[in-house]
């Protein structure tokens, strides 16, 4: 053939750097989903065997209290109530997002409708180094500040659930206040002209416009929260007192999945009944991550409607 | 109520609650610094932990952390890199572009000791790497790429379209135009956005109790053979990092001067995640400078 000819005709040096530039970023991009699928096929299929091969009972699991995987009930079934951790989970979960949420609301405001100068100044970068501490280090600080307080206050041995929320309390705070700052910024600045220009306060503009416009985006801060605040395992764990009890107030030892799980694992032989139990409520876990993703993601839609 | 006293009043708890949560935050940092600095020496940050009695340090856990955070990084720098450039320059299809993308938002939000049991599961039991530095780098590579990819994507994302025609108009193909074109354009993002990641790493615990173990063995430095389990560089010896010694001193109780070693080990992780925190910062400025012309 003619060299000309062949050489228009074969693939160019450069159309072969790009071809295969552009497979490296395929089977990158295929490792990560992969790894997505993989994580929820390993969890899923250890999570479910406590119901199979063992015949424990779903609604035991998330209706009875005692937690003895070892041992087994009048229908050899093994005891698996998990309800005192999935309370635990959900009590310190709720209690520190609804502390939280107002002083957060109050700081995104500060920041950005009152003083947008010194907010910038002074609570942007304590917020932002706040966001970046270690689990460890709060729960260290838990551990010597806040339980101590919380048994001079509440009596008992301050381990507990309002320990576990004061905790969770300081983690998450810096997370929704820096969330919500961008929802309240993404406010057109028009919407706060139009009220002001009717007459408004600059509170009833807050309350009323701008509240109301950010309320997608507050939300997701809120959710966004209330995911992390869940899955902290060490934090609440070094807290909490870890005793697999419901709890009977704010101040007595309780647990949590998280702790649970941080604590156990190691305790006991892959394949028994025991470790399984522990893989269902990792499993639990992974799924509530899923369910507030989700809901996240709900909210983020109905945002971008309006 | 008149609207003005109303205005006042809400002004004033707005002030209040935020001062409040400066307060809150500014106490927990002092607390952190005036509680570590007294344990902190060269003794502390060098020497060898202890079991049982007092004035242990944490010179292996410190370098666990760092030779941890450098091998998980070898591991992910790439195929974030890899997956952002995918993401950002080549996924024409919306849908999938869209699917991958809340893939990597969900393996974000999982919790880190859900990540800890998976790679406890894959790489420590089935993988037979044991309580390792290798199962430690691995399990973390999984926390960490979502954060990455982020920052990455963000970075690539902040090169202007004109850059990419240009490099297309001059007869590039699009490969060329990401790696000679818009990658050394974004070059201090890119760096940002894998300092930030490596804050987040440096500190995380939970993922690495199960995966690279609760035990530091003593550390030879002048021991390079990399297969001795003495050897500071063996990736293969179970490696206890600083945030997971934090944890177990104080969950087991087991020295009697716990408080002191956490206080000295949490002050120095707050001061390496700041620095690189500064690190971040500095270099997002210079790339906004570059970018701005400023």
């Amino acid at each position: 053939m003619d060299p000309i000819a062949k050489s228009l005709k074969s693939t160019s040096v450069s159309a072969k750097i790009e071809r295969r530039g552009k497979l490296i970023t395929q089977l990158c991009t295929m490792v990560i989903v992969l790894l997505v699928i993989a994580i929820f096929a390993f969890i899923a299929s250890k999570g479910v065997a406590i119901f199979g091969q063992d015949h424990g009972s779903v609604l035991d699991f998330f209706t009875k209290t005692t937690w003895n995987p070892d041992k087994q009930d009048a229908y050899h079934r093994p005891l698996i109530g998990a309800l005192p951790m999935i309370v635990g989970s959900f009590a310190v979960t709720l209690l520190s997002v609804i502390v939280a949420t107002p002083f957060a609301l109050a700081a995104a405001i500060f920041m950005v409708e009152i003083s947008p100068k010194s907010g910038k100044k002074f609570l942007q970068p304590v917020i932002e180094l706040l966001v970046g501490i270690p689990s460890v280090v709060y729960g260290f600080i838990g551990l010597v500040v806040i339980v101590p307080s919380v048994q001079k206050i509440a009596g008992g041995s301050g381990f507990g659930i309002l320990a576990g929320s004061l905790v969770l309390f300081v983690m998450i705070l810096p997370t929704i206040t820096s969330m919500s700052v961008d929802a309240l910024k993404a406010v057109p600045r028009y919407y706060r002209e139009a009220s002001l220009a009717l007459g408004a306060t600059r509170w009833q503009t807050t309350y009323k416009v701008v509240l109301r416009a950010g309320a997608p985006g507050i939300m997701t801060a809120v959710i966004f929260g209330m995911s992390r605040a869940f899955g902290e395992a060490l934090a609440v764990q070094m807290v909490i007192g870890n005793a697999i009890l419901m709890p009977t107030n704010l101040a007595s030892p309780a647990t949590t999945l998280t702790s649970i799980l941080t604590m156990n694992v190691g305790n006991t032989i892959m394949g028994t009944t025991a470790n399984n139990a522990l893989w269902t409520l990792a499993l639990l876990l992974l799924l509530m991550s899923l369910i507030f993703n989700i809901i996240i993601k709900y909210l983020a839609k109905r945002g971008e409607l309006k | 109520m008149n609207p003005k006293r109303t205005d006042k009043i809400a002004t004033t708890i707005i002030y209040v609650m935020a001062t409040t949560i400066v307060v809150i935050l500014i106490a927990l940092l002092l607390y952190i610094f005036f509680a570590g600095i007294k344990t902190i020496n060269w003794h502390f940050l060098t020497g060898a932990a202890k079991s049982f009695q007092a004035g242990g340090g944490i010179g292996a856990q410190l370098f666990n952390s760092l030779y941890l955070l450098v091998l998980s990084m070898l591991i992910s720098l790439p195929l974030a890199l890899g997956i952002a450039i995918y993401l950002s320059e080549y996924a024409s299809a919306q849908k999938v572009a869209a699917l991958i993308r809340s893939m990597i938002e969900v393996l974000s939000s999982l919790p880190s000791i859900v990540v800890g049991l998976f790679g406890f599961l894959v790489f420590v039991i089935n993988f037979h790497l044991q309580f390792s530095i290798l199962s430690g780098a691995l399990t973390l590579t999984i926390f960490n790429l979502p954060l990455l990819v982020r920052g990455i994507e963000d970075a690539l994302q902040t090169v202007s379209n004109s850059q990419r025609e240009a490099g297309l108009a001059l007869g590039l193909s699009k490969w060329e135009t990401v790696t000679h074109v818009i990658i050394p354009e974004c070059l201090p993002g890119i760096i940002t956005g894998v300092i930030l990641a490596a804050g987040r790493v440096f500190g995380e615990a939970a993922a690495l109790i199960y995966t690279a173990g609760q035990s530091a063995p003593p550390l030879n430095f002048s021991n390079w053979n990399i297969l001795s389990l003495t050897s500071p560089l063996n990736p293969f010896r179970p490696a206890e990092t600083l945030a997971v010694h934090i944890w177990k001193v104080n969950s087991e109780g087991l020295i009697p001067d716990a408080t002191a070693v956490s206080a000295g080990s949490s002050l120095v992780l707050v001061v390496v995640v700041l620095i690189f925190n500064i690190l971040a910062r500095y270099l997002g400025n210079k790339l906004y400078k570059r970018l701005t012309g400023e």
